[in-house]
């Protein structure tokens, strides 16, 4: 018995192990005082430092962050919407079926082919208007429909949970709908949405594939920026900003977490 | 005209008659129960009553106003459910406030409703407090207040004792009596148990299937079912099966002298455990000589069983009973009940 949870520590360490040290080889090289080599020179935060006075650099972040903001609050509404008219209205049983692979194809459909068919979506669009050239308003289109999906599930099983008869209480008790919603409804969702938000971001700010499809020139993201800078030379540089980039995902995660548990043990 | 009227209430799920042509009245001011096992409609009637499901057919008729075609909203109905249903994100207060100020009630007037009927279910000192906060027998109180608040014309109630353990269920219901006789409102309940309603009703409708198979006061219901089912679903009941013939009831038992006349020439007759006597000499009437077999011995009582039969039978008091022991049963006639279906 004692052997065996050796070994299953074991396992688990070394688990860990080959999942974080390429992200800590990343953090370390990013704070390594030497444009290249691979050996330890002394610790600085100059990389950090020339990355704030590069301009394409603060550029793409801008670019990302209008991107994830935008796209996280279209997204979020939408998904909100989508999933109390989903849940509450009073579909026939087969709908039900058919709404719910709705729902979960763009999850689970590769980034490649969504991307690849937004591809085809705006080119037909582009013939309607110049408006859809590749750029920034084609990137937060595609992103907010693969997000509003997220949220939706993400809303929807928080509906779930909560139930049908505090709103039948609600009912009961004289509320119509407006103050049903805006007394009742939201506000038991609101960690549900806020979740459901933060995914939505998270996964704006982190998208690679969906953002090369549909960016134009002018609008680089961070992950596209890093790609193609990689692709040259990878300088420290890179890997401050990786780092910088990845904070920001764990700081987003554990935010999240922390949101939910106060919630669910509220 | 007062009270509550039911007329050819229908309502089908699918291929499931949930509720089958129901027509009752319900007095003002009485405390009714609908009482039924799981899955006989009880709830879903008592959801048509609230307004929160639609029958298919049937009138619904309030102080001699239809409200057949009304939603919840406009019902001066409210409903106690199951889960009790508090909101979570609102303090006491606010939950009981909230049929209040949903209708627009000015400020100072939710306070001083809302406070009055906190203090007269003893939950003054927790208007601050949460439904989380809070037990089980506080959480059931204020779900009560945030309905009685509203001074409805109708109270339901859906099973809102099945959350709390036996003893303080017990002592819930004699509370519950209580109030309702002190406000004399009209209390609708819904339960699947047949103490809870013998102790709280006026009046008890006993449900299966869909329909009403029988209403009347506890004791009527109690002491005269009208069949086998509701005899068994009302307590325990000895059914004896036999023929009626020459004026007398003959089993397999022996033969019994009834007080009326069946209607039928076969038939079932009942007698409570409760209500058969031990006896060291042979009865005048109805006497059964039987062995015991088992004994239960429950405190308050002994439960016995005895064959032929087997023969259930409570005494409270018992003298010193042994297993094997001959006695004879003495089953007066007044103490049996006629089934009539």
């Amino acid at each position: 018995m004692r052997k065996i949870n050796l070994l299953v520590s074991i396992t688990a360490i070394c688990t860990m192990v080959f999942l974080y040290i390429p992200l800590l080889s990343v953090a370390f090289f990013s704070v390594n005082d030497t444009k290249y080599g691979m050996v330890w020179k002394g610790f600085t935060l100059d990389w950090y430092l020339k990355l704030f006075q590069n301009e394409m650099i603060l550029h793409a972040a801008w670019n990302t962050l209008v991107l994830a903001i935008v796209s996280t609050i279209v997204s979020t509404l939408l998904g909100t919407i989508l999933a109390i008219g989903m849940d509450r209205f009073p579909w026939p049983r087969k709908m039900n079926t058919t709404l719910d692979l709705i729902l979960h194809l763009p999850v689970i459909i590769p980034d490649i082919i969504f991307a690849a068919a937004m591809v085809v979506a705006f080119g037909f669009l582009r013939a309607l208007s110049s408006m859809f050239e590749p750029g920034l308003l084609n990137m937060i289109i595609a992103h907010i429909t693969f997000q509003t999906a997220f949220v939706a599930l993400v809303v929807r099983s928080r509906l779930v949970s909560i139930g049908k008869e505090v709103e039948e209480a609600a009912r009961d008790l004289y509320a119509d709908t407006t103050y049903l919603l805006l007394k009742v409804t939201l506000p038991l969702l609101m960690p549900g949405i806020v979740a459901g938000a933060m995914l939505a971001f998270t996964l704006s700010l982190d998208d690679f594939v969906i953002s090369f499809f549909t960016a134009g020139p002018d609008s680089v993201t961070l992950p596209l920026y890093i790609y193609a800078a990689v692709r040259r030379v990878v300088t420290p540089q890179i890997h401050a900003l990786s780092t910088l980039v990845l904070m920001v995902t764990i700081i987003m995660v554990i935010c999240m977490e922390r949101f939910t548990r106060k919630v669910n043990i509220k | 005209m007062k009270g509550l009227q039911l007329r050819g209430i229908n309502k089908t799920y699918g291929n499931v008659k949930a509720v089958e042509d129901v027509s009752q009245e319900i007095h003002s001011g009485e405390f009714f129960t609908l009482l039924g096992p799981s899955g006989c409609g009880k709830t879903t009637l008592l959801r048509m009553i609230a307004g929160l499901e639609l029958q298919d057919s049937g009138t619904i008729i309030l102080e001699g106003e239809e409200i057949t075609a009304l939603p919840a909203i406009r019902r001066q109905i409210n409903t106690v459910f199951q889960s009790y249903a508090l909101f979570p994100h609102l303090n006491i207060f606010e939950n009981v406030a909230f049929g209040l100020r949903s209708r627009k009630v000015p400020g100072p007037e939710v306070d001083k409703r809302v406070k009055k009927t906190l203090e007269m279910l003893e939950l003054g000192q927790m208007t601050k407090r949460f439904p989380h906060q809070l037990s089980g027998g506080q959480n059931q109180r204020v779900a009560l207040a945030r309905a009685l608040v509203n001074e409805p014309k109708v109270l339901l109630l859906d099973e809102p004792m099945s959350a709390l353990d036996a003893k303080l269920r017990a002592q819930v219901q004699v509370e519950l009596r209580r109030l309702q006789q002190k406000l004399g409102q009209t209390f609708i309940l819904v339960t699947h148990d047949q103490d809870e309603a013998l102790v709280v009703s006026d009046r008890i409708a006993v449900m299966k299937d869909g329909k009403i198979i029988q209403f009347g006061t506890p004791v009527e219901v109690y002491e005269s079912p009208k069949n086998k089912f509701v005899a068994e679903f009302l307590g325990t009941a000895n059914l004896i099966e036999g023929t009626y013939h020459d004026g007398q009831f003959h089993t397999e038992l022996g033969i019994f002298e009834l007080e009326k006349p069946p209607s039928w020439k076969k038939g079932l007759i009942a007698i409570r455990p409760e209500w058969i006597r031990i006896s060291d000499t042979k009865p005048d009437k109805n006497g059964i000589r039987a062995t015991v077999t088992e004994m239960i011995y429950r405190g308050t009582n002994l439960d016995l069983w005895l064959s032929p039969g087997p023969i259930r039978l409570r005494t409270s008091t018992y003298k010193n009973i042994q297993i094997g022991d001959q006695v004879w049963l003495d089953m007066a006639p007044k103490e049996i009940a006629v089934l009539n279906e």
